[in-house]
């Protein structure tokens, strides 16, 4: 019997498995902390999420709204100073990965949350850097979560707030005491992975459903795909079960309060 | 020590039009209220530093307080664009927004060093980031001893810092508890600082290593009740997020949010 799911609870589900256990998760928010939360109430109870607030191995029962609901800093296992945090426990190298989303992000894995067209002139302004540059280079890996669409998926973003592996995608090379950066890519349609060669994103495993000429559709570049494309395995009951449980708990609670 | 001083007064003494001025609080314990009271006393050409300038800002920038703004991440968190810092930013309204940017680990390290003394903050970090390009506070510095390559960003020292904090004693010793993020090293970074509290309290009631401010590091304190509304005070009140889902509605339109204003703020006198 096949389950019916959308292509949002898809993403989650896939962005969810790429944690484990053993992780030591710095979380962005949205669609991060949703896949990060749903891995901690499925598979990897153990996995250790914190947030840029200060909050070290949370354990929320509903998605906070932003990086800093009092609902972290009361189920984490201590709350520290935003300094000590980006100092001691990003940069002094205690984080395995760092899990981001983003506005834009193009062939080499460079994400864009900083606005759109020129500088000084903006045509759209966007929140800018937070902690992603720094988290995107202490942290040991990046995993990125997005939805796919052109408008996201540009061959060259508009400007490089957080490195992926650069213009040319050897931003990364012979620079010390450097993560590896991004190494999976999940989106609405499918899995991406960096080329071990060039660094350029290829399509590593195409979601149920979802056809090669969706994904090129949603593209901003001649996309390229794996040779063993692989297909990714749909969401189970209990995925799904506990995943919708979570938004609608999460859904009343910002909802409802006061 | 610190003086005890009404809210509409410590923002009268202390906050100067063209100071610089860094209102912290990481999404919990903003100071709102003393946010309101800056638009009431209509304050201008502040220098506004805040890593997220959240709604306290879009407010004091769309009620035109602002001439520069030093942040590191402007959204609405969880919802959207903050409007206000949007218009002011792209079309110049009320007034031309000048704006420098940060990652977050620039900018709690720039504090930290405000806070230390020094001119300077270092860190591993920009890397391959077009931000050093756009902002000409951000350098490049060889370590003496290993030769690394590392960042460098000025330490941040306000002429003001205001913060929202739980309680203080009735000696003025402050204490922050919950998501302490960059309040201490603001406050210390600071010229002078305004602290608001939840309340003021016979005995502080804090634990042997909990986040406390002598009296004699702060410039002032002003009692303000649900002074961190719509955002939190741990232990006091939980974060409105209702009403920060409301704000991307009320600050979309130049008129809504005017008639917010003129309502929730202009009306209503300093606690």
């Amino acid at each position: 019997m096949s389950l019916e799911f959308t292509s949002s609870e898809m993403m989650s589900i896939t962005a969810a498995r790429a944690l484990t256990n053993e992780m030591t998760c710095f979380v962005g928010i949205g669609l991060p902390s949703e896949a990060a939360n749903l891995a901690r109430l499925t598979h990897a109870p153990d996995v250790t999420l914190i947030y840029e607030s200060g909050t070290l191995q949370t354990k929320p029962d509903v998605l906070p709204l932003s990086i800093g609901d009092g609902e972290l800093c009361e189920s984490a296992l201590t709350t520290v100073s935003v300094p000590e945090m980006f100092r001691y426990w990003l940069q002094g190298g205690h984080i395995s990965v760092g899990f981001l989303g983003t506005a834009q992000i193009d062939r080499f894995a460079n994400l864009n949350t900083t606005l759109i067209g020129d500088y000084r002139e903006p045509k759209v302004r966007l929140p800018g850097g937070g902690g992603a540059p720094e988290i995107a280079t202490n942290a040991k890996e990046v995993f990125i979560t997005v939805k796919h669409s052109r408008r996201t998926f540009v061959k060259d973003v508009d400007f490089v707030t957080t490195v992926g592996f650069g213009r040319d995608g050897k931003a990364r090379d012979n620079v010390p005491n450097i993560g590896r950066g991004p190494t999976v890519v999940i989106t609405d349609l499918c899995i991406l992975k960096p080329d071990p060669e060039t660094k350029e994103l290829v399509v590593t495993s195409l979601h149920p459903n979802v056809t090669r000429e969706d994904v090129i559709e949603a593209t901003g570049w001649d996309i390229r795909f794996a040779d063993q494309l692989e297909t990714t395995p749909a969401p189970t009951a209990e995925e799904l079960e506990v995943l919708r449980d979570l938004k609608a708990r999460t859904n009343a609670h910002h909802s409802g309060q006061q | 020590m610190a003086e005890f001083l009404s809210l509409q007064e410590a923002v009268s003494k202390h906050i100067n039009n063209g100071d610089t001025v860094a209102m912290e609080g990481f999404t919990h314990l903003i100071p709102f209220a003393a946010g309101h009271e800056i638009i009431r006393q209509e304050k201008r050409d502040l220098t506004l530093i805040r890593m997220t300038p959240d709604l306290v800002y879009d407010q004091l920038i769309g009620a035109g307080c602002a001439k520069k703004l030093i942040f590191s991440w402007g959204g609405n968190p969880g919802v959207g664009s903050l409007h206000r810092l949007r218009d002011a930013v792209e079309k110049g309204w009320p007034n031309k927004l000048e704006i420098l940017e940060h990652s977050h680990a620039a900018m709690a390290c720039a504090y930290e060093a405000g806070a230390a003394g020094l001119p300077l903050a270092v860190l591993r970090g920009y890397v391959g980031s077009d931000l050093p390009k756009v902002n000409d506070q951000i350098k490049f510095i060889e370590c003496p001893f290993t030769g690394e390559r590392l960042a460098a960003v000025p330490s941040v020292r306000p002429d003001v810092t205001v913060i929202h904090a739980q309680r203080a004693d009735r000696k003025g010793n402050v204490l922050v508890e919950g998501i302490v993020g960059i309040q201490k090293e603001a406050v210390l970074a600071a010229r002078r600082s305004i602290v608001t509290v939840e309340e003021i309290v016979d005995d502080l009631g804090a634990s042997v290593n909990a986040c406390v401010l002598p009296s004699w590091a702060v410039t002032a304190i002003a009692e303000a009740p649900k002074g961190a509304r719509p955002s939190y005070a741990l232990g006091y009140y939980d974060r409105d997020n209702a009403f920060y889902k409301d704000w991307d509605g009320i600050a979309r339109d130049r008129d809504t949010f005017q008639a917010w204003l003129k309502d929730n703020v202009f009306e209503k006198g300093a606690a």
